[in-house]
């Protein structure tokens, strides 16, 4: 067998590229089929039910369960304000009379005569989609959200923190191994996509975030300096919604580790355009990695190189592909042989194995679970 | 075929099965033959699981996987349609097909009770015995907020919720107010659209009428008998029932080209860890042993046990050693990690790797020190979920409990754990780390630094893990599951002897005897030794232990005691490290122990050259 399966990350120069923008909950779409949109119009609302405060009536003005409904003072379906009565007690021939107020507002929802437990809801909460990738509506999905569609130069990133961000794209680093310091910060860098090369820094995270930029992209991290970052260890890849003030994304991996020749090399070719991010990760069924949008300014003819997103790759001799384990650990290459039958690894496991060419011309041999493809 | 009732077939009729069990990654098939007179399973196919697109429909997978079985069997199994071919006639087809599931992620369920301990930990065993990963566990004595839970429901997307609390007769207030908590929230069920949010309500019986006033037409109620019907008691079998049913006509309905392979089944397809228990139970019953299962993955280590026939398993749902990893890590700590690994190593470089893998989890080691350290790693995270499990399988708590002047001294009071390591019989390992290792010495080193059973222990492994399509087996023809099971599935690794008994250094532990058909030993282990005898599969000893004074081997510190060790691959262990296990404190001793145990158990061999 000469081919095998192997997921890659994507890096592509042009891509067709489809983002689906769908609300939580159904809502209403406001915008159409054809239409162009920029990355931070809204393209779809709703409003979610609000939060629920359940209120011991019953505890409160000191009554049995059955009767709160009589003591209710407001009905169901009813609208409270802060401060409201909310129900009270007949007391003791008319005296001694207890009662309690509303401490939030919203509206009654339902009055319990077995619990005496009352259940208030607040004001709905606006929830809103923007489009994220500036292009084209191409699909209107009634009552949920659309797909925008647009050409792309679009590129994957392997572990990605906080989540959607935009801004244009501007360079601290010169090259792909220089590390990426909080020195090569400065002002002009706020509300920017920064793109770095080696392994970023705990102070040049800092930094950023002091500057306000939208986002920040370099080869590698140090597992010590994400854990200052966040104030946790990360136990599993499932990120996004951490709100640390800027969005990283991660490249290659952890450790001193530069970024790939071709992702570095089609960023600083885009330097200066606008460009959506998100660091959203999950690395469990169904992958999502952290990816960097960036739409192109002209549609090109179809017989150019544009392609739909392929999410898997074949793995055979002559692909690009990078070392993703010891002892060879982010080193790249191409495949060269690959032998179908079973080799015993130096740790005693027998595995499928494939040789790498690597770009110093060295030859190393290596299990297939251990290699990615570089897509493009 | 209804989707939960199985066929009604003469078990004397059937001699060929197929079975699947359809995983997140991948779907494995396994066939199975009457072979004079006897099952046996002959041969085993794989292929990736097609729940995602672009297939979106699972049985391409299963289709792909039987092919596969075909092939190797030289049996016609799938005809032109792409369907299974059933019964057998010659070369062609199978008599029964049986399957589970756990792709997708399995089945994700939330739980509520009105007491932490009483009836929300009842409900927790119920939705675990049938197969669930339980997201939380909402109870009147959470500590949390009546609107923080509601919060945290809203946030959930469980694919069932589980409502228990009260015993039948009892207060309904506090049952019914979690119903009114739940009913608000709305919770959104995992797959969206049309798809009504199921709600098993198996509390107070007389309650039933108002939990269902509380609830609205936005969800699916159904009312079973009460999992805890008095304290003393559980009555756990009808909410499992109903979660397997509602497991398939919803959950599963709901996912791409589960209806098809709901009607190809002979039997109802049940969630994979589901089966496992249920082919330890049945294992557990008919030799009446006690036995402990665990199956250690990517994200997730299910721990099984039937002690005195009460069957209990837990999901330590971010304890595994890929996606989970680095979560073990942070439990355990480090320093903990290291104390397996006898090879130099820098913590910094190591921390990178771990995370690495978190990252790129399909990744396996190449080098001697990459497994080493998995494999410290599996230990921890083996030792972390058995902790989980003993914490949770306990005796029902809130029961009356009446002392004599006997038990003055006695400090035993409910909700003590019945996992007792002195009664374990066997213990069986299944999961990538335990089964993929090199070496089967590493995957029972593995087995007793991180369970440290007491007494006599034989050990296990699953071969190929076919333990989830046993388990579905066992419901339709327990009789062929557990010759297979005897037979195939089970790879015996040897027997453990260890005392119960503090390490102190420089004493001795215990004198031993063995004598078998090709053994003949005798001597004396000093405490912190570990000795190995190869002992073959077939062949069993007598092993007399005299312990020291303060050590016990089950007849109590200090008595001496006699075995029957059954061999295996790797052969008789003799463990006189202790119990609790304490490694040395000092560094120098920590290690030269550790490589005297690496040493002793041949764990990593020096590589051969030909290696890679």
């Amino acid at each position: 067998m000469a081919k095998a399966y192997s997921p890659g990350l994507q890096i592509r120069q042009r891509v067709l590229h489809a983002s689906r923008r769908l609300l939580p909950i159904p809502g209403d779409v406001l915008v159409k089929v054809g239409d162009r949109v920029t990355a931070d119009q809204i393209v779809a609302q709703t409003f979610m039910p609000g939060d629920v405060t359940p209120i011991n009536i019953a505890n409160q003005i000191s009554v049995a369960p059955a009767e709160v409904p009589h003591c209710m003072l407001i009905a169901e379906g009813e609208e409270v304000h802060v401060g409201d009565i909310l129900a009270r007690s007949n007391g003791i021939f008319g005296f001694f009379k207890s009662e309690t107020r509303a401490k939030t507002a919203g509206t009654i929802e339902s009055i319990s005569h077995v619990t005496g437990q009352v259940i208030l809801r607040g004001a709905p909460m606006p929830i809103q989609v923007c489009a994220y990738q500036a292009g084209t509506v191409k699909e209107v999905i009634p009552d949920q959200g659309v797909v925008i569609e647009s050409e792309v130069t679009f590129l994957q990133g392997i572990l990605g923190i906080g989540g959607e961000a935009f801004g244009t794209i501007s360079f601290a680093c010169e090259n792909k191994q220089q590390p990426f310091t909080d020195d090569l910060l400065d002002e002009s860098m706020q509300g920017k996509i920064v793109i770095g090369g080696a392994r970023m820094t705990g102070k040049a995270v800092s930094r950023g975030i002091e500057i306000g930029v939208a986002a920040m992209i370099s080869g590698g991290i140090d597992d010590e300096d994400l854990k200052e970052i966040l104030g946790y260890d990360l136990g599993v890849a499932v990120t996004g919604s951490e709100h640390i003030g800027t969005t990283l994304i991660i490249t290659e991996g952890f450790g001193d580790i530069a970024m790939a020749d071709r992702t570095f090399n089609l960023l600083k070719e885009r330097e200066g355009a606008k460009a959506a991010v998100n660091g959203t990760t999950q690395i469990r069924a169904g992958v999502l990695r952290p990816e960097i949008v960036i739409p192109l300014e002209h549609k090109t003819s179809p017989d150019n190189k544009t392609r739909q997103v392929n999410s898997a790759g074949i793995l055979e001799t002559g692909v690009p592909v990078r070392i993703i384990r010891d002892p060879y650990f982010g080193l790249l290459g191409e495949v060269g042989e690959m032998p179908t039958e079973l080799r015993t690894l130096e740790s005693g496991s027998l595995s499928r194995v494939l040789e790498v060419i690597l770009d110093s011309g060295e030859i190393v041999i290596v299990p297939r679970a251990n290699v990615e493809l570089i897509e493009g | 075929m209804n989707s939960t009732t199985a066929k009604q077939l003469d078990p004397n009729q059937i001699n060929v099965i197929l079975a699947t069990d359809c995983g997140s990654t991948t779907t494995k098939a396994i066939l199975i033959e009457k072979i004079d007179g006897e099952y046996r399973q002959t041969f085993r196919g794989e292929a990736p699981t097609t729940v995602e697109e672009p297939a979106a429909d699972v049985t391409v997978g299963v289709v792909n996987a039987v092919t596969e079985v075909g092939e190797l069997a030289g049996r016609k199994l799938i005809d032109d349609n792409g369907e299974i071919i059933r019964p057998a006639q010659g070369d062609t087809g199978c008599d029964i097909y049986i399957s589970t599931s756990s792709a997708g992620g399995g089945l994700q369920m939330m739980v509520a009770g009105v007491v932490r301990e009483m009836s929300a930990a009842s409900a927790k065993r119920a939705a675990l015995g049938a197969g669930a990963i339980v997201m939380d566990t909402i109870c009147s004595n959470d500590k949390r907020l009546p609107h923080e839970q509601i919060q945290r429901i809203r946030e959930l997307r469980p694919d069932m919720i589980l409502l228990a609390g009260g015993t039948d007769g009892g207060t309904q207030k506090h049952v019914v107010e979690l119903a009114e908590l739940i009913a608000p929230a709305k919770p959104q069920p995992r797959f969206g659209g049309t798809y009504k949010m199921p709600i098993i309500f198996a509390g107070n019986q007389e309650a039933a009428e108002l939990v269902a006033e509380a609830f609205d037409d936005d969800v699916k109620l159904t009312t079973v008998a009460n999992v805890r019907p008095v304290l003393e008691m559980e009555n756990l079998a009808p909410a499992r029932d109903a979660i397997h049913d509602l497991f398939l006509e919803h959950v599963m309905a709901h996912a791409p080209g589960y209806n098809k392979l709901i009607s190809w089944a002979d039997a109802p397809i049940m969630p994979t860890p589901g089966a496992v228990g249920n082919i330890l139970q049945t294992i557990a019953e008919q030799q009446n042993i006690n036995a402990l299962g665990v199956d250690i993955g990517g994200a997730t280590t299910d721990v099984f046990s039937v002690f005195n026939g009460t069957f209990n398993r837990t999901v330590s749902a971010n304890l595994g050693m890929s996606y989970s990893i680095s979560n073990v890590c942070a439990s355990a700590t480090l320093p903990m990690i290291l104390r397996w690994v006898h090879l130099e190593m820098d913590p910094r470089e190591l921390r990178n790797h771990i995370k690495n893998k978190m990252i790129r989890p399909t990744t396996i080691p190449q080098t001697r020190e990459a497994l080493v350290f998995e494999q410290a790693v599996a230990r921890e995270a083996l030792r972390l979920a058995y902790i989980q499990h003993k914490e949770f399988a306990t005796t029902l708590k809130g029961v009356q409990q009446q002392r004599t002047v006997g038990d003055t001294f006695s400090q035993n009071t409910s909700g003590a754990s019945i996992v007792d390591n002195m009664k374990l019989n066997l213990l069986v390992a299944s999961g990538g780390v335990l089964s993929h290792a090199p070496s089967m010495n590493q995957t029972a080193s593995m087995m007793i630094d991180a369970f440290e059973p007491e007494g006599m222990t034989v050990l296990a492994k699953d071969s190929i893990f076919m333990m989830p399509h046993l388990g579905v087996l066992a419901q339709v023809h327990p009789r062929a599951a557990l010759q297979v099971f005897e037979r195939d599935c089970l790879i015996y690794l040897g027997t453990c002897i260890a005392p119960r008994g503090l390490y102190r250094a420089g004493k001795t532990c215990f004198r031993y005897h063995i004598r078998s058909k090709s053994l003949e030993e005798s001597g004396e282990m000093l405490c912190g030794e570990m000795k190995l005898f190869p002992l073959d599969e077939n062949e069993q000893a007598v092993v007399t232990v005299e312990p020291s004074r303060g050590y016990d081997f089950g007849n109590g510190p200090g008595k001496r005691t006699e075995f029957k060790a059954r061999g295996g691959k790797v052969g008789l262990i003799l463990d006189a490290r202790g119990r609790p296990l304490v490694v040395p404190t000092s560094e120098t001793d920590h290690l030269s122990e550790l490589n005297s145990w690496v040493e002793e158990l041949q764990l990593y061999p020096e590589p051969a050259l030909t290696e890679v």
